[in-house]
């Protein structure tokens, strides 16, 4: 069979039918930008970002949403495609308050970094002054309509992605806007507060209220680790600065939620600072819990297991292992119980 | 799970059988859904209306706890119409005709008398499925979580087997593990029955072999006893000393009211956790323990799919790791361990030692894990098991099983059917989701669910307070008046310590697993003046 080919640039270049042009260039790793594109959901060729220039076609064409064809001359670099690139983020520069120096996403922005790359030295066009008001009425997530380029990533995965289908467009024109059913705030909608519409928002729009000023993005680093709640076993990143947690992202090419989380997953992480933790072992006496040292505690224990033991036989003890806990810890308990006091009284909430 | 999670997009046929995974696995939930918005069909078996029956071709609301009876059903109308897997029960299984004796003593009409469906849905149900395959079958606590728990588990293996769907990808029985470390956990041995990797402790050649690796004398051959057992055995004295890793089993176990009183009764309560709880109120020794993010390790999911966990920051305060507790105790008992890390621990012995995870190294698990059977270092990790009905113990075996009611059911003293399960906004008891910032204003108390049709009988509005009394407890709580529950149904989960589903739960097991029957007993409601 002849090998599907088309022309990138001049280039003969291999694709597979079907294939949009973006798939086709992504897959050699020829770097096309983009900005609404958002990967697994349906192109929607909103914001015009990844327009190329195809030998025959009047007007420039979105790389996302065109199906290559054999034989197809596709430039992506001539002086109209970058013109004119140039001048739609110029448009979206002046669609809404784009004021990096307090904008929460300043570090983390696809606008931000087109703008830069574009060379853009001032505003060409007068700014929108005229904005939705903000909705934050819930504890997670900070809707800021002045910084909403309308993209539609958000609606692409809450619809496609996260399939909650709490989110779509709502009215027409410049008026349009990302509204839930009703456009009420998100706590009066089908919400469930995933954060997948924060995580995919490439501007400012969409930002998380517990990491609200806690870290500008190039000040932290990210740790991969996996979920601590169901089993599903999402992988996440841990944004840490000095040691602390300021927000949990999805893995994108994570193993098995490829960039997706939920409530719990993304916003349940800081139980871990509850000034209620245990921070030193206790002992009971006279009724009452006292703290003790790591010594004493362990000594006790240790010591009232081996009476038990000569007393009453190995059979005496049980223990119940914990199903949150690592693989390591499970192993150790089980070892402990088998090797070392001698029963097989060892179980976990499995069966419970 | 036989399967992966990575089936859940792709499958063609979904059939989904007591799971709420849009709140209990809302991840899991997603990949199906996208599943479904791309042309996959979806059944949903369950007495409620969750919200995955927004999207499924077929909602079939079975009574509780009436699931053999509606699968044997289903089986009737493969078997009678022939529109079983013919071949693939020939050349996988065993003992069809054993179970054909079986199911043919439930038509669909029988069946449908019991479940509460009718015979016709029954009937499209099982065409359906017959017409599509794989079908992929998933379930959760809604099979397991009754006194007829590992009967209902056999019922959607013999399912599976009779329609040839087990052992291809986007096919199989997939149960959705709740915690992000049961698998692991029954992985690593923390089970009465087995050593790490499920080597039976009842096996001489087992206990020989753990007994070198751990250099002691021998090891004990006699099952241990599970945790109901454990529990009673306080009250009884024949567990003198009670060592709780992480659990919170004043609230987790079904009848709170009897479990305090065995609790209170221990002589030697040790509690090894990162917040007090109600469990620790009993404790004669409290050990603090590191957290998620404060040591590195390992957590084995549903899938099989073992994942790196890594640390951010230390522990607060004197908290130590968990591993590192279990070593100290055991040095205090006259036995030296080497490993002196959760990767040690790993490399060197449960690695060594459990023979599916012999090709798992920490160098390995960089990126998406490995999911075992991983027998050795080449090996790329198993997607899904049984591969085209070759099972790993020989033939499939298929199981004649009969119906049984759960062990309470409703009569006029007591009406109606408490059922139970979680909730989005939290997890189990609370421990770690009440102490995250926002989860309490999204969901700040417990609810009793029930239906308009109830709501009307007993004259009670939406948002107002009820009782909800049991044989074991009553509890005040908030009605929730919703078309998720059908008449008849109250529907409670026990994340708040105040209304807690388990001071009404029965304590009836099943037989073999001990787990308990938290999806059904019976309750009144009462209107409070």
């Amino acid at each position: 069979m002849k090998k599907a080919i088309f022309l990138l640039n001049g280039k003969e270049t291999p694709y597979r039918p079907g294939q949009t042009l973006l798939e086709a260039t992504q897959a050699i790793g020829f770097h096309i930008p983009t900005l609404c594109h958002l990967k697994e959901t349906t192109p929607t060729g909103a914001c015009r970002i990844c327009l190329v220039e195809i030998t025959g076609a009047r007007s420039l064409m979105a790389a996302c949403s065109t199906p290559v064809a054999e034989g197809m001359e596709v430039f992506t670099e001539t002086e109209r495609v970058h013109n004119t690139r140039k001048l739609n983020v110029e448009l979206l520069l002046a669609s809404g308050k784009h004021d990096c120096l307090i904008c929460e996403a300043s570090g983390d922005c696809r606008l931000q970094e087109l703008a830069y790359y574009y060379g853009i030295k001032e505003l060409k066009f007068s700014q929108d002054e005229k904005f939705y008001p903000t909705d934050d009425e819930n504890p997670f997530i900070i809707r800021d309509f002045s910084r909403c380029i309308r993209c539609g990533r958000c609606i692409q995965a809450c619809n496609e992605l996260v399939v909650n289908r709490a989110i779509s467009y709502g009215y027409r024109g410049k008026d349009s806007k990302v509204v839930t059913g009703g456009d009420g705030p998100y706590t009066d909608s089908e919400c469930v507060f995933c954060g997948q519409c924060v995580e995919v928002c490439p501007v400012g729009a969409l930002t998380e209220k517990k990491a609200k000023g806690r870290a500008r993005a190039w000040e932290t680093n990210k740790i991969r680790t996996t979920c601590p709640y169901c089993g599903v076993g999402c992988q996440q990143w841990l944004h840490v600065k000095d040691g602390k947690i300021t927000k949990v992202t999805a893995v994108e090419d994570g193993e098995p939620n490829m960039g997706r989380l939920c409530v719990k997953g993304r916003f349940g992480y800081d139980f871990i600072y509850s000034e209620e933790r245990l921070k030193t072992p206790l002992i009971r006496e006279n009724g009452n819990l006292r703290e003790a040292s790591w010594d004493e505690a362990l000594d006790l224990v240790a010591g009232k297991f081996k009476e038990i033991i000569a007393a009453h036989g190995p059979d005496a003890i049980a223990g119940v292992s914990c199903a949150r806990s690592i693989n390591e810890d499970s192993y150790q308990m089980q070892k402990l119980f088998r090797a070392v006091i001698g029963t097989n009284n060892i179980d976990h909430c499995a069966r419970t | 799970m036989t399967n992966s999670f990575a089936d859940f997009a792709k499958a063609k046929m979904i059939f989904v059988i007591g799971s709420n995974m849009t709140e209990a696995h809302p991840v899991a939930a997603s990949l199906l859904k996208m599943a479904v918005i791309g042309g996959a069909e979806l059944i949903v078996v369950d007495p409620r209306r969750t919200s995955l029956v927004d999207l499924a071709n077929l909602h079939v609301p079975i009574k509780v706890g009436s699931d053999v009876a509606f699968l044997n059903g289903v089986m009737n109308v493969l078997i009678t119409e022939d529109l079983y897997d013919k071949k693939y029960v020939e050349s996988c299984t065993m003992g069809f005709e054993e179970l054909k004796k079986k199911v043919l003593e439930y038509p669909p009409e029988r069946a449908a008398a019991i479940s509460g469906v009718s015979a016709e849905m029954i009937r499209d149900v099982a065409r359906r499925l017959a017409a599509v395959h794989p079908a992929m079958l998933m379930y959760t606590l809604g099979i397991t979580e009754h006194i007829c728990g590992v009967n209902n588990v056999m019922s959607c293996a013999n399912l599976q087997m009779l329609l040839g769907n087990v052992g291809f990808e986007c096919g199989g029985v997939n149960p959705l593990r709740g915690q992000n470390n049961v698998q692991g956990a029954c992985d690593m041995g923390a089970l009465p029955n087995v050593f790490p990797g499920y080597q039976r402790v009842d096996n001489p050649q087992a206990r020989e072999k753990f007994a070198a690796a751990w250099k002691v004398e021998k090891l004990p051959e006699k099952p241990g006893i599970m945790i109901p057992q454990m529990i009673e055995g306080l009250l009884d004295g024949k567990v003198k000393a009670f060592y709780v890793f992480g659990e919170n089993l004043a609230n987790t176990e079904p009848d709170i009211r009897h479990v305090e009183h065995c609790l209170s009764s221990a002589e030697f309560l040790v509690c090894q956790d990162i917040f007090p709880t109600e469990t620790t109120r009993f404790a004669h020794v409290i050990l603090p323990a590191a957290a998620w993010s404060e040591n590195d390790g390992t957590f084995s999911s549903s899938e099989r799919r073992v994942n790196r966990v890594r640390t951010v920051s230390a522990p607060p305060g004197e908290a130590r790791p968990n591993w590192w507790i279990f070593k100290e105790i055991a040095k205090r008992m006259g036995h030296e361990w080497e490993a002196n890390s959760a990767q040690e621990i790993w490399d060197n012995e449960v690695s060594q030692y459990a023979p599916s995870m012999a090709g798992i190294k920490y160098a390995r698990l960089e990126k998406n894990g490995l999911q075992w059977p991983v027998p050795s270092l080449e090996h790329e990790g198993t997607s899904f098991l049984h591969k085209e009905g070759c099972f790993t113990c020989g033939l499939g075996v298929l199981a004649p099983i009969d119906w049984i009611p759960p062990a309470e059911v409703p009569d006029a003293d007591y009406p109606l059917v408490l059922s139970t399960g979680r909730r989005l906004y939290h997890y189990h008891t609370r421990t770690q989701t009440g102490r995250s910032q926002g989860l309490n204003e999204l969901l700040g108390e417990e609810t009793a669910d029930i239906s308009e049709a109830d709501a009307e009988k007993y004259g009670i509005e939406h948002g107002e307070m009820i009782a909800v009394k049991s044989r074991r407890g009553r509890v005040v709580v908030k009605a929730n008046v919703t078309r998720q529950v059908p008449e008849g149904l109250v529907w409670m989960a026990f994340h708040f310590r105040e209304g807690c589903a388990n001071w009404l739960t029965n304590p009836a097991y099943d037989p073999i697993t001990q787990t308990a029957e938290y999806k059904a007993c019976a309750v009144a409601i009462e209107k409070l003046a």
